[in-house]
């Protein structure tokens, strides 16, 4: 019987806690901001999630974007088809590596710093300071977050296509002698716009939603102390984890399925 | 923490973001193509479509010049309409012109090709081809390679010669 | 009425354990009253009772004559804009200098013009003596000093009543001292009126009008610093004079010494 009723309240409290982040997730979205203020503080998180993620972002991306070309220029060999290298990486980064392994690093790196920020003004009070000073967290502190998260991954997407294509090429062209305008027009050939750099794009925003929206709220309600901030953080990126490998799942079916 | 160059450099990453989105839309999937400009309407009946699809391309010996935007059922002569779009800035195509369908490469997908024909007159809106050559089915050429070999088995080997059946149309 | 904070009967418990089962307080205008009691009490609780961030289970708590968990959110905000609050952690904003955390709510709340703020503040720091560390960072400063750039920024929109969370806790003499004749002279300059939760009885009893103790959740005691020097009651006497033994007892509750001993 103990099992079972620790399962079910397992069940109850995600519940919950899903109904907490939603309501939550609602309020700092729709919180009304004071625009002159809202612009300064929007810019200095979209620098401190973006911009501070750009090195580790771009590196992954040459590096992945190096090791596709060489494993995939293996395989082709075999079929005499090497000059098709170009759409091989170009497809793969953009459908699938781009958005997905961007989102996991930007979930590890910017995701855990939100969460580990936010726990810690938590745990100082200072979120509940300014509560009591009448000003309400969730348009100062939140939802700047929150937008520069939700705008941050899509462009650090893009950025790492844009690398990892280039380390492609790098491999391709300059290093196995694949021949460079193969290279670049059988990937235009193969890849199209609207079916795989928007889809791609589309990903990356739906990603970048799930993910700041879990750092934050994961972080807004930590305990306010030492092991609820790392127990906090720790679940932000395993969460965001999961989830981003599970809606890519049922994105790319439902992309794949005809759009 | 307001300072001016934290703005900037925000301001900065999009734009950058947005620079690296016009790169992989022109460099990695050649968006300079037939997305946008002017286009007009010409439509075209055939017996079986295969295995044609919406947005195949539409060729002149090799060269794009539209795209097949609807496939429909003809009511009355329950024929395939097909409906492309071609680029108006190919807007001398002889009203003789013929379209058929063709498979690209030897397992790839279906697209249409236009021969031009040597009428004066050329497709404008709205123009329908009336010349069409439906797809290779595969399942129609077996059949009638089989009916070909065995009508070839029936007959006296004598006769084989006169006989032999005229090639079918494609 | 004539308190600026009068609690009835309130209840209130978290998961279950009951924190407060029934207390009465009233704070007269203009006075400073104390909170005090052992750690763990809710000390803190009842600071953010009064404030509105927590919901009672039953009772009320008004502050200057309106039911504070009656009101709606906007109305709430209205009001806590006339509560000043000292917490324990100082809750500086860490990403702001000294200068920025105490222009703050001038910032949010009024429409200044640049130059008076700049001036505000500065009288603000200079009233507690911190005008010349207006550019420092957050987590340069030590904890008195901090706590003391928090009293500035708790007072800059001229609040009417004040509230500290255990100002003392932590802090050298000499930051005791410097907490102690701020507390009472911003009192007294700017009318306020101040409610302290702590539990230093040396430091409290010097400017405390009116102390309650608060255990096990109801009050124990209540007085002026000199009756309750000189009570009787034996748990108040017990924790106004710092006694090692009595109603609390030294010994947690274990078996028989001898036994433990296997004698």
């Amino acid at each position: 019987m103990n099992a079972i009723q620790r399962l079910g309240r397992i069940g109850i409290d995600f519940c919950g806690h899903l109904g907490v982040s939603g309501l939550f997730l609602c309020r700092a979205v729709f919180c009304r901001p004071k625009l002159r203020q809202a612009w300064p503080l929007f810019s200095y998180q979209l620098y401190k999630i973006g911009i501070l993620s750009l090195i580790i972002i771009l590196l992954s991306a040459l590096f992945i974007g190096m090791v596709v070309a060489l494993q995939g220029y293996n395989t082709l060999r075999k079929f005499g088809a090497e000059q098709e290298l170009g759409q091989l990486v170009a497809l793969s980064v953009v459908r699938e590596l781009g958005p997905v392994v961007a989102a996991l690093l930007f979930a590890g790196r910017a995701g855990s710093a939100l969460t580990a920020e936010l726990g810690l003004m938590r745990a100082t009070q200072q979120i509940g300071g300014m509560e009591m000073m009448a000003v309400d967290p969730m348009w100062r502190i939140v939802a700047p977050r929150l937008w520069a998260g939700f705008i941050a991954l899509p462009i650090l997407a893009i950025l790492f296509n844009v690398v990892a294509i280039m380390g492609g090429h790098f491999v391709g062209v300059d290093w196995l002698g694949v021949d460079d305008g193969a290279f670049w027009s059988n990937m235009q050939e193969a890849v199209g716009f609207r079916e795989d750099i928007v889809n791609g794009i589309i990903k990356s925003v739906v990603f970048g939603f799930i993910t700041t929206w879990v750092a934050v709220y994961q972080g807004f309600y930590s305990e306010p102390n030492a092991a609820g901030i790392s127990k906090a953080t720790t679940r932000t990126v395993v969460f965001s984890s999961l989830l981003v490998l599970a809606l890519d799942f049922v994105l790319t079916s439902l992309m794949m399925g005809g759009w | 923490m307001r300072s001016k160059v934290i703005e900037i450099l925000a301001g900065l990453f999009m734009i950058i973001g947005f620079l690296a989105l016009l790169f992989l839309a022109f460099k990695v999937s050649g968006l300079t193509r037939l997305e946008q400009g002017a286009t007009y309407r010409v439509t075209a009946d055939f017996e079986d479509i295969g295995s044609l699809k919406v947005r195949a391309p539409v060729q002149v010996s090799g060269v794009t010049v539209g795209r097949v935007t609807d496939i429909d059922l003809d009511p009355d002569t329950f024929r395939a309409r097909v409906t492309m779009q071609i680029d108006s800035q190919y807007n001398d195509l002889p009203v003789d012109t013929s379209a058929s369908i063709f498979t690209q490469g030897i397992l790839g997908s279906n697209y249409v090709a236009l021969t031009p024909g040597f009428e004066s007159e050329h497709l404008r809106a709205g123009s329908h081809i009336e010349t069409t050559h439906s797809a290779l089915i595969l399942e129609n050429l077996i059949g009638q390679l089989l009916f070909s070999l065995k009508s070839d088995k029936n007959k006296p080997a004598g006769s084989a010669a006169h006989q032999q059946p005229a090639p079918n149309p494609a | 009425m004539n308190s600026i904070v009068k609690i009835q009967q309130l209840c209130f418990s978290v998961s279950g354990r009951p924190i407060f089962k029934g207390i009465d307080l009233e704070v007269p205008y203009n006075k400073i009253v104390a909170i005090m009691g052992p750690s763990g009490t809710g000390k803190t609780t009842l600071l953010n009772l009064i404030g509105g961030r927590l919901k009672p289970d039953s009772g009320s708590v008004f502050v200057h004559n309106q039911n504070v968990h009656a009101l709606s959110r906007k109305e709430l905000y209205q009001l806590r804009r006339r509560i000043g609050v000292l917490f324990q952690e100082g809750a500086l904003f860490t990403d702001l200098n000294v200068f920025e955390n105490v222009a703050f709510p001038l910032r949010e709340h009024t429409h200044l013009p640049e130059d008076m703020i700049q001036d505000l503040v500065r009288m603000q720091l200079h009233a507690v003596g911190l005008r010349g560390a207006a550019n420092l960072k957050i987590d340069e400063l030590s904890g008195g000093m901090a706590r003391r750039v928090a009293m500035a920024r708790a007072t800059v929109l001229g609040p009417e009543l004040m509230l500290y969370d255990e100002p003392f806790t932590g802090q050298d003499p000499i930051s005791r001292g410097v907490l102690v004749k701020l507390i009472k002279e911003l009192n007294d300059a700017l009318g306020l009126t101040s409610v302290l939760v702590s539990h230093d009885v040396p430091e409290t009893s010097l400017i405390a009008d009116y102390i309650y103790i608060l255990a096990g959740g109801k009050i124990i005691g209540a007085g002026t610093p000199q009756q309750l020097l000189n009570t009787d009651a034996a748990q108040v006497k017990q924790f106004i004079h710092g006694l090692p033994d009595g109603p609390v007892a030294f010994h947690y509750p274990a078996n028989d010494y001898r036994e433990d001993l296997k004698l």
